[in-house]
């Protein structure tokens, strides 16, 4: 064996049992990553549209956009319908999707979130039904109020479902991610709607659509500049991507909707659609941020460990 | 030291830790740093092989720093006896004893002896070989002494003959320097860990010694023990509480398999099995083999006890007790020896029970080889192991030494019922029995071994009923009436117990103690150490009164031989007088106004011998001895510091080199033990010494997660998953020099073969510095092989056969090895590999190898 | 550890309350705590392979591990524990120890091996209870926390909530597996399986105050001989979860052995969390209704 041999003190750095480290064990992670599947941020995507549509629904209306407003519920209706099925195929368990109905925790997002989703997708329905047929007038415009009234929460909630988790990313952005959130739904109700009504009666919607899509790009700029080094995993990798990806899909769909979309069926089109990947896109960004902040473990430990040291320090 | 006890014996170790919260410090002497080192005060890496170097060098320190236990060593050990004139030392003989016959490769050991004992030593026995038979052969216990009294000594121990003057001159190399120089460790260290002991025992403190295959799988294994036992002798440890040596046995029952054994050469409570003699009697038997003074004094009871149990009505004092029934050993039929003689044909059948030799035994090639020249095979387990399947997937079927078609040996595969499906005791090394009770019906065809033994001897003798051959008798006149239980006609464990136990023939009555056992045929025992195991008629073994419930001995829990004591010789525990030591560690002592012994512990000592007995003129047996001599096993009660009689390799203890190692001996010319048993042919090729080829030593030992070879931890998911790979131990500085990567692959090569293991580079090997040069140690876990839920290379394959002299047990804790990355060859390249090291090893090319 | 207005406080009630002291001194890495919790709870096997983290091969706690023995090799200076502070700490240290050293080495450099069995904490504010939508995880007469596996629907929502990754979907299955602390024992008055299988009693059941109490006194005596480093994890009931239902002995920093250093209960502050979802709510209506009424100029 003429090779010659490598220092011991190199072999200690490169290949041995690694020696706990102060940061970690063997670099594992100290959280569990999510179990839940892509239907998860595709849910917030409908759960969002289905919630905002019925608000712009009802707002059109009581402004007497009657075009603007069937055609809002229809998309609020389409939301609230996919939602659940999306929400049930991600369970490990479908066939018991109704023990979520078992009971009304507010400590659990999910648990609120599940009776504001069926809540407001039965009054959706309703709302819808009796826009549609015109019986029960009185019974649907409750339904449509409430409709509206639960679309609210129901768009913003899953920010605070995500949020009440350990995942720095998602956690410390608890303050921060409902408004990412609501400017999302915002923007996928309005490019919904810029998609499905005539360009006259969709005034209403196109402001939508920009704004939301403005205030979703600043919000998100904002999340994670103040999540600092916690907001890393929406810069590297996957999720960073999607993030860029998003807040570029985003502007150039809002952009195209705010100039061209009045006057052009087809820039109506486009815009609507490339905003709506935008929206699905930060969704996605945000979800698998969530992962990658839970596999490293120096984004739970790093902080904790500057909690610890200033306690220390100032007591 | 040659333990890793928190691995191999957790539960036990607790006990190890309790000591260490009141106080106790825990040394681990060890090549490697495990699981015990952990918990450990002080580690200290040893060169694999040396402990003998250490142990001595802790014996010259007391002696050279007059730290002996003074009192205890005059009073209580062979310190004072003045041995034989012609006896001549290591010291004399650079490297040997007197009496080494160069053509026979043995001792004649008579020059060993006391002086004033007469040619017929050791009953009978000049030549030391277990090859040896007839009036030649091993007797084991001990010499004939008029009344037990030493012939000749000097209480003063200053006689330059006497052992104590002897033990020093024959240590007085064995210096810190020395230590340092063969073992790796620096003298510093050394020297704490002997001041420590030192200043750990005595009067008012003990120390205990922990062992077990680290020290046992050596040439010089048996060595080893005497190293230690020495050392606790001069220190004043044996007999008393927190003292002595602890055995730990290699897996749950392997003492009792030994008490009532499984080994070739004895008989249940080692009483040696018969040679042929001249004039075969009874007689003439205990004469050969038992003094007359001593609890072996009593040989022709328990001897006598023993054959009326097994032949019941049919013995009698007419046909010497059917003495002749018992098959006589015509040479070595130990369990190395036996394989060879299978590997060349010489035998036809083969029973393993509860064993894996094709894993578990070293040189597993040849193992398996040999079981391939079988008639038939019986293979009985709770698991299809490796031993019952080599025809079909071992290594030689891989490189094509063995081709399954042409492998004549019928193999049968009987299932095993597990521990938890039958009723009996497991015997610990505190020798502890310990009842276990049938759970559950065993599933299927699954038997107990009771079960099997006993329908094989019913089968046996219904086919020999009308046999009118005289050689048949032993077989029909057998007792075997056990009453069975159950649907599967289980034999009743207890009535076997019972039978242990022993009887008073007329009444039926159950024998309490071994003293009552007679010579005249009125009484039966089937172990007379166990005698008592039954008394009462109650199974003394299932008690279970809790601890908390009784004193700190807890002699209602279970039961221990001999007659319940639980620490042996325990009357040393007490001075000359009877009163204890000292009160904090009083075990037993006189109580003057009883007239007898009491204590904690059931007293090891005639219960009502004063310490002031004088023994009468024609005294035998343990009333031979004075009532201050404690070793009550030996002819003259005490503990031997020096051995006259019964082993073969010498009366005291000589650090040599293991048979495969990388240094010379720097103490003596003879560089390894003369007497090692080695076994020269093209299956068993043997590393040279100090070969460039194989440079680094090599060890094995256990984890935790696996159970021996395997059998019942990788057949078991839970567990495999804890330990699923081999892997092999190194140091960085090894890896380094080696280019091993860490979770990678690499290839340990000796002699034999190569086996292959996923490299684990810790700071937990330690490289030595040793005769000025750097060793490197290589440890490999040996569970594996081939089948199971997790597989891998069988590291016994490794390991050569060359064997203590004494009890034949193979050399598999130090060797050398070569280490390489990658994986290795396999199929015909794998022999064309190791053939290229035995060439560059041994500057030739060996013979093709057989295809 | 301030709650925030909106915080229900879910910290369990039970008395006496049970949970265990894992002293990881003691800890001789047998891994018996392992295979008696797999058996007694039938728990799937959990093949990872041959991993080369010391004798770690099972890794971390999951749907099929609820007993996980870490190993840790560290060099340490003998004598000295990984912290010291200044020489006559130092001198007072070896003093105490009589001079032993935790290992011995030639060259004055030792080895410590770091052996703990991981566990559920059984949290007093649990994390993974306050999140789950069905009430399949509930919170148990002796104030553990349990999963009802006939009412877990595998939202999967707990395992991101679990401050120590501890609990996790089981493949194949859909639902969610944990520690128990054996239940079923407990009720037959009988301890955990892992409790009563370990060896050295590295692992101790029984009521958590006198657990606490005599957890105190262990690193009192350790600190005494010297072992400085030894520190309670889990034992103060003002942490981040209001105190461990499982808590432990350790020789060195958390974070070594994998746990968070300072783990913090979500449910601490889920009344920022709802006030974030409002807010945004409001946001986002008053943003439908600028854009719907914006036009109108």
């Amino acid at each position: 064996m003429t090779r010659e041999a490598v220092p011991a003190e190199r072999v200690r750095e490169q290949s041995m049992v690694p020696y706990g480290g102060p940061q970690s064990y063997y670099g594992q992670p100290v959280l569990k990553e999510p179990v839940w599947t892509p239907e998860v941020p595709l849910y917030f995507y409908t759960g969002g549209l289905g919630g905002a549509s019925a608000g712009l629904a009802l707002m059109a209306e009581l402004t007497g956009n009657h075009k603007l407003a069937r055609r809002a519920w229809l998309n609020a209706l389409a939301g609230v319908s996919v939602s659940p099925v999306l929400l049930i195929s991600d369970l490990g368990k479908p066939s018991r999707f109704l023990n979520m109905l078992r009971l009304f925790k507010v400590t659990s997002p999910m648990s609120v979130g599940s009776w504001i989703l069926a809540a407001s997708g039965t009054a959706t329905a309703a709302a819808v039904g009796s826009e549609l047929t015109g019986m029960f007038p009185s019974a649907g415009r409750a339904a449509k109020v409430a409709s509206a009234l639960l679309g609210m929460p129901l768009a913003t909630y899953t920010a605070g479902l995500v949020a009440n988790t350990s995942i720095p990313a998602w956690h410390d952005a608890r303050l921060t991610l409902p408004f990412v959130f609501a400017g999302s739904s915002a923007a996928s109700a309005g490019a919904a709607a810029v998609i499905t009504t005539p360009a006259k009666q969709a005034g209403a919607a196109r402001r939508l659509a920009a704004g939301g899509a403005l205030v979703s790009v600043a919000a998100a700029l904002g999340m994670e500049k103040s999540l600092g080094e916690l907001g890393e995993p929406y810069r590297k990798g996957l999720p960073g991507k999607l993030s860029r990806v998003a807040g570029a899909l985003n502007l150039a769909g809002g952009a195209l909707i705010a100039t061209r979309a009045r006057h052009s069926r087809p820039a109506a089109l486009a815009g609507g659609a490339i905003l709506t990947a935008g929206v699905i896109a930060e969704r996605w960004a945000v979800f698998r941020a969530g992962f990658m902040s839970a596999s490293d473990p120096k984004y739970t430990v790093g902080p904790q460990r500057a909690r610890i040291e200033r306690r220390r320090a100032s007591s | 030291m040659g333990s890793n006890m928190a691995e191999c014996h957790p539960v036990g170790f607790q006990w190890v830790l309790e000591a260490k919260e009141r106080g106790a410090k825990v040394i681990h002497i060890d090549p490697r740093f495990t699981r015990t080192s952990a918990m450990a005060d002080l580690h200290v890496p040893i060169r694999v092989g040396t402990d003998i170097a250490f142990l001595g060098g802790v014996i010259n320190y007391i002696l050279e720093n007059g730290r002996e236990f003074r009192e205890y060593v005059k009073e209580y050990t062979n310190a004072r006896a003045i041995i034989k004139e012609e006896f001549l030392d290591t010291e004399d003989l650079d490297g040997f004893f007197s009496g080494f016959d160069e053509e026979g490769g043995v001792y004649d050991i008579s020059s060993w002896g006391y002086e004033g004992t007469d040619e017929e030593t050791a009953g009978g026995k000049e030549k030391q070989d277990a090859a040896v038979s007839g009036e030649q052969a091993h007797g084991a216990h001990g010499i004939e002494l008029k009344r037990g009294k030493l012939p000749k000594e000097d209480p003063d121990l200053e006689h330059p003959r006497c052992v104590f003057q002897i033990l020093k001159k024959h240590f007085r190399r064995y210096t810190p320097d020395v230590v340092e120089q063969i073992c790796g460790i620096p003298r510093e260290t050394f020297l704490r860990v002997a001041e420590a002991l030192c200043d750990a025992s005595g009067r008012e403190k003990t120390s205990a010694f922990v062992y077990s295959v680290g020290w046992t799988q050596h040439t010089v294994g048996v060595q080893y023990i005497r190293s230690a036992a020495i050392i606790q002798l001069l220190l004043g440890n044996m007999g008393r509480p927190g003292g002595g040596i602890v055995a730990l046995r290699g897996h749950a029952n392997i003492q009792g398999s030994t008490d009532i054994p499984t080994l070739f050469n004895i008989l249940p409570s080692y009483i040696p099995m018969p040679h042929p003699q001249k004039d075969p009697t009874l007689e003439k038997f205990i004469e050969l083999n038992g003094p007359s003074t001593g609890a072996w004094g009593e040989l022709s009871s328990y001897m006598t006890s023993l054959l009326k149990s097994w032949w019941g009505s049919a013995a009698h004092e007419g046909n010497d007790f059917c003495f002749n029934y018992l098959p006589k050993i015509n040479g070595d039929h130990s369990n190395y020896a036996t394989m060879l003689r299978m590997l060349d044909g010489q035998m036809k059948g083969f029973f393993v029970v509860g064993e894996n030799p094709a894993v578990g035994s070293a040189n597993g090639k040849l193992q398996r080889l040999a079981m391939a020249k079988l008639d038939w095979l019986v293979v009985r387990d709770t698991n299809m192991i490796e031993t019952a399947t080599f025809w079909k997937d071992s290594q030689e079927i891989e490189t094509g030494e063995l081709v399954t078609e042409e492998i004549g040996t019928e193999v049968f595969f009987l299932p095993a019922a597990a521990h938890t499906e039958k009723d009996g005791t497991f015997t610990n090394t505190q020798r502890l029995l310990q009842w276990h009770h049938k759970a559950v019906e065993p599933p299927e065809d699954c038997r107990s071994e009771l079960h099997f033994f006993h329908e094989l001897g019913k089968k046996i003798r219904q086919k020999l009923a009308d046999s009118q051959d005289e050689r048949d008798r032993p077989v029909l006149d057998l007792t075997w009436d056990y009453p069975t239980v159950g649907r599967h006609q289980e034999p009743d464990a207890e009535s076997v117990l019972q039978e242990i136990n022993g009887r008073k023939v007329e009444t039926g009555e159950f024998i309490s103690t071994y003293e009552e056992l007679e010579d005249d045929g009125s009484t039966t025992c089937g172990s007379w150490l166990h005698a008592g195991i039954y008394a009462d008629g109650v199974n003394q073994t299932a008690r279970k009164k809790p601890g908390m419930d009784q004193n700190w001995v807890a002699p209602e829990w279970a039961w221990s031989w001999p007659k319940n004591i639980r620490t042996l010789y325990n009357r040393a525990s007490a001075d000359p007088d009877g009163k204890p030591w000292s009160e904090r560690k009083k075990l037993v002592w006189w109580d003057e106004e009883k007239g007898e012994w009491t204590g904690e512990d059931t007293p090891d000592f005639t219960v009502d011998k004063a310490p002031d007995y004088k023994p009468p003129r024609n005294a035998s047996g343990t009333a031979a001895l004075t009532g201050r001599e404690p070793f009550v096993v030996h002819p003259d009660g005490l503990g031997w510091l020096f051995v006259p009689a019964g082993l073969e390799d010498g009366p005291l203890p000589v650090h040599y080199e293991p048979h495969e190692t990388p240094f010379e001996n720097p103490l003596y010319s003879q560089q390894q033990n003369p007497l090692r048993q080695r076994f020269d042919r093209e299956e068993n090729l043997y590393n040279p010494v100090e070969s460039d080829v194989f440079p680094f030593a090599l060890t094995s030992y256990r984890l935790t997660e696996h159970h021996t070879a395997g059998g019942m931890s990788r057949t078991v998911k839970y567990l495999s998953e804890l330990q699923p790979e081999l892997f092999c131990e190194v140091s960085p500085e090894l890896a380094g020099e080696r280019g091993l990567q860490h979770g990678d692959w690499c290839t340990v090569v000796t002699m034999r073969t190569a086996v292959e293991a996923r490299v684990m580079v810790t700071d937990r090997m330690k490289p030595l510095e040793v005769q000025g040069r750097t060793i490197h140690q290589v440890g490999l876990p040996y569970h594996w092989g081939q089948r199971g839920h997790v597989t891998g290379d069988t590291v016994n394959d490794l390991f050569s056969l060359v064997l203590d002299p004494n009890v034949h047990i193979q050399e598999v804790k130090a060797a050398t090895c070569d280490v390489v990355p990658g994986r290795r060859p396999r199929g015909k390249a794998l022999l064309a590999f190791v053939d290229e090291y035995r060439a560059k090893a041994t500057g030739h090319r060996p013979q093709a190898t057989a295809s | 550890m301030s709650h925030s207005v909106l915080t229900l406080d879910t910290r369990t009630k039970a008395d006496p309350r049970y949970g265990f002291f894992t002293d990881t001194s003691i800890c001789i890495g047998c891994k018996a705590c392992e295979v008696a919790c797999k058996e007694w709870n039938q728990v799937p096997e959990d093949m990872q392979g041959f991993t080369g983290k010391s004798y770690d091969n099972t890794q971390a706690l999951g749907a099929n591990t609820w007993r996980h023995v870490a190993f840790v090799e560290q060099r340490v200076p003998v004598g000295q524990e990984a912290a010291a502070e200044d020489l006559v700490q130092a001198a007072e240290r070896a003093n105490a120890s009589d001079g032993w050293g935790l290992d011995t080495y030639q060259d004055g450099e030792g080895i410590r091996w770091l052996m703990a069995s991981d566990v559920c904490k059984h949290c007093t504010t649990a994390a993974c209870l306050d999140v789950c939508p069905t009430g399949a995880l509930f919170r148990t007469e002796y104030g553990t926390v349990v999963v009802q596996e006939d009412i877990c629907n595998g939202c999967g929502y707990c395992v991101p909530a679990c401050p120590f990754g501890v609990i996790d979907r089981r493949e194949g299955d859909g639902r969610v597996w944990k520690c128990t602390l054996c239940y079923d024992r407990l009720k037959d008055d009988m301890e955990p399986a892992c409790a009563h299988a370990c060896p050295t009693k590295s692992i101790q059941f029984g009521e958590l105050s006198e657990l606490r109490e005599r957890a105190e006194k262990r690193v009192e005596k350790l600190t005494a001989a010297g072992h400085t480093d030894a520190r309670l994890y889990g034992a103060d009931p003002d942490d981040g979860v209001d105190g461990f239902g499982a808590f432990f002995l350790l020789l060195d920093e958390p974070e070594v052995y994998g746990l968070p250093p300072d783990p913090v209960a979500p449910t601490h502050n889920v009344g920022q969390v709802w006030a974030g979802v409002f807010a945004g709510a409001a946001a986002l209506g008053a943003g439908i209704a600028a854009a719907v009424l914006g036009g109108r100029r």
